[in-house]
């Protein structure tokens, strides 16, 4: 026999809520965008698409742009080179496999305020580790060349565990078979490596891929706790762009224009993978 | 190659690996316990004379009890309240009738994807007009919403994962949808309900963008926004900060320890297998 009860009353508190608090500010940010707003003078007068006008004409939207797009590419490459190393090693067999996962998750769990804050303490100029170790006087977060490449170590530091952690899952389900029957044709460990371990890998270094693009293109706390976005507007990216129109200057209306822009962004990119990624399970 | 030589150097890559991960942690504990006058001296590395003076600085001279104390009401109340909502929700997805369920599954995903700036400004309007500013309310609710894409996601798999028999069984036997779902299929799932209670608890003692916008004095102010604007008069107090640095991890190093398994297990869930 089949039971076919309704589930709607279960679901139902989760969707208002969804509704509420994600669809309807997505809508009103939508609204806020087509007017001009100055929280400080109780000001509000519809102006049409003025504000997305002014963002194409803005610099420092533009250098924003840049900004995040430079942090994205290089963060998530390094993230994915260095977590398939790390996946690839944790694969092996070896003692206190527990332990060592553990250890290897400290830098997600970690908060990521308190990340930039180590971060900003072992950059330091004069005082820091890291200075100390490379026997050199860089100035790390004072320096336009060397401030975002600095945000971007921390945050390949910080997420790399996450990459390496869903990667190394991915290698667990390929079937050891498959390695035997290769070393016995005589494949090299190169040849395997590309031939078997990456084709095989490929779905879940694209889901990798979506939650990493994703993340690092709206990166906020990272950045923002390190650097300010300093020095000289080097390291302001899109998210730290709004976030000072909104709350710094209290510029309601352009700022939210600028989140509409960076929310189209995000979802560009996500129906980008989401297309990549469904084409690859059909073939 | 030799065997042996093999051995040292996988053991030697793992020890690098492990330095790296916990390396910054271990130099702000290294930090933390170096009195002022040799924090800003390097070398030596190590402290020489060994303090506990930030530990109390920072519990003596600021607020950091009652940001610790917010910090972990909304983290476990959204934990809570997710947990409902989103076990409920994923019951009734995995198990029960409903139309459209692809469409309502897609719908929750998208909105994991949004970014946080996208809502703030219109959230911080309407928390302002509904006279929640500044209150730990305001965080639960932003957080609980937030966090249900990825509570109803991994919850689903789980459920979906027991068979339809035993729900089947316990409906002949006279239980009623919600008795079959907190009954069996729930204590069935603890697991899973275990991962996403870790991964929600995370995701609300990490948040900063929401919890530096919607707050504003020690009332409600969570970790990240203290740390984030740790008080300094002249200089940036490197000691205070380390120490206060090395308390707010240690509740996650405890976690991580404590259930690496599951979190891995609920990082995963999702991701290899959808």
């Amino acid at each position: 026999m089949t039971i076919k009860d309704s589930g709607y009353r279960f679901v139902i508190s989760a969707l208002i809520l969804l509704s509420l608090v994600s669809i309807y500010p997505l809508v009103y940010v939508l609204y806020l965008s087509l007017h001009r707003r100055l929280l400080i003078f109780d000001i509000s007068r519809f102006v049409g698409l003025e504000n997305y006008l002014f963002l194409l004409k803005d610099d420092r939207f533009w250098n924003a742009l840049k900004n995040t797009v430079y942090f994205t590419v290089v963060s998530v490459s390094m993230e994915l080179f260095l977590g398939l190393s790390i996946a690839m090693l944790l694969n092996r067999t070896f003692m206190f496999k527990g332990i060592v996962r553990a250890l290897v998750l400290i830098p997600w769990a970690i908060p990521t305020v308190v990340s930039a804050r180590m971060w900003e303490w072992m950059y330091n100029t004069d005082f820091g580790i890291l200075n100390y170790m490379l026997g050199a006087k860089i100035n790390w977060l004072g320096s336009p060349f060397w401030a975002m490449n600095a945000a971007i170590f921390m945050d390949v530091w910080k997420t790399t565990p996450f990459v390496a952690i869903l990667l190394m899952a991915g290698l667990h389900v390929i079937p050891q078979d498959i390695y035997h029957a290769a070393r016995v044709d005589g494949a090299e460990n190169l040849a395997i490596f590309r031939k078997i371990t990456l084709p095989l890998l490929k779905p879940v270094i694209l889901v990798v891929l979506i939650f990493r693009t994703l993340d690092a293109f709206r990166v906020f706390d990272a950045v923002y706790v390190l650097t300010g976005g300093g020095p000289a507007n080097t390291t302001e990216t899109l998210s730290i762009y709004a976030y000072k129109t909104l709350f710094q200057t209290l510029q309601f209306g352009y700022g939210s224009a600028l989140s509409v822009v960076i929310f189209l962004c995000i979802g560009s990119i996500s129906i980008f993978y989401i297309r990549l990624l469904s084409r690859g399970i059909k073939q | 190659m030799n065997p042996k030589f093999k051995v040292v150097g996988l053991y030697l890559l793992l020890a690098l690996t492990i330095l790296y991960c916990s390396g910054p942690l271990l130099w702000q504990f290294i930090t933390s316990l170096k009195p002022d006058a040799e924090i800003v001296r390097i070398p030596p590395l190590l402290p020489q004379n060994t303090t506990v003076d930030h530990y109390v600085s920072i519990f003596k001279g600021h607020p950091f009890l009652r940001i610790i104390l917010n910090s972990a009401v909304v983290a476990a109340s959204t934990t809570l309240l997710s947990l409902i909502i989103g076990s409920l929700a994923a019951f009734g997805l995995a198990r029960l009738n409903i139309r459209y369920k692809a469409l309502i599954l897609g719908f929750v995903l998208s909105v994991s994807m949004f970014p946080p700036i996208a809502t703030v400004s219109p959230l911080y309007l309407i928390i302002r007009a509904l006279g929640l500013r500044d209150t730990w309310w305001a965080l639960i609710i932003t957080y609980t919403t937030f966090s249900l894409p990825l509570a109803i996601w991994i919850l689903t798999n789980f459920f979906r994962e027991i068979p339809d028999e035993i729900y089947r069984a316990a409906r002949v036997d006279g239980c009623s949808p919600f008795q079959a779902f907190y009954k069996i299929i729930l204590p069935l799932s603890a697991p899973g309900v275990f991962a996403t209670a870790v991964l929600v608890f995370i995701f609300s003692w990490n948040e900063f963008l929401f919890a530096l916008t919607f707050t504003s004095t020690t009332a409600s102010r969570t970790i990240p926004v203290g740390i984030a604007l740790f008080p300094g008069l002249h200089e940036v107090p490197w000691g205070d900060i380390a120490a206060a640095s090395v308390v707010v991890t240690i509740p996650l190093i405890v976690l991580i320890f404590a259930f690496q398994r599951r979190i891995i297990e609920g990082l995963t869930a999702g991701a290899v297998k959808g």
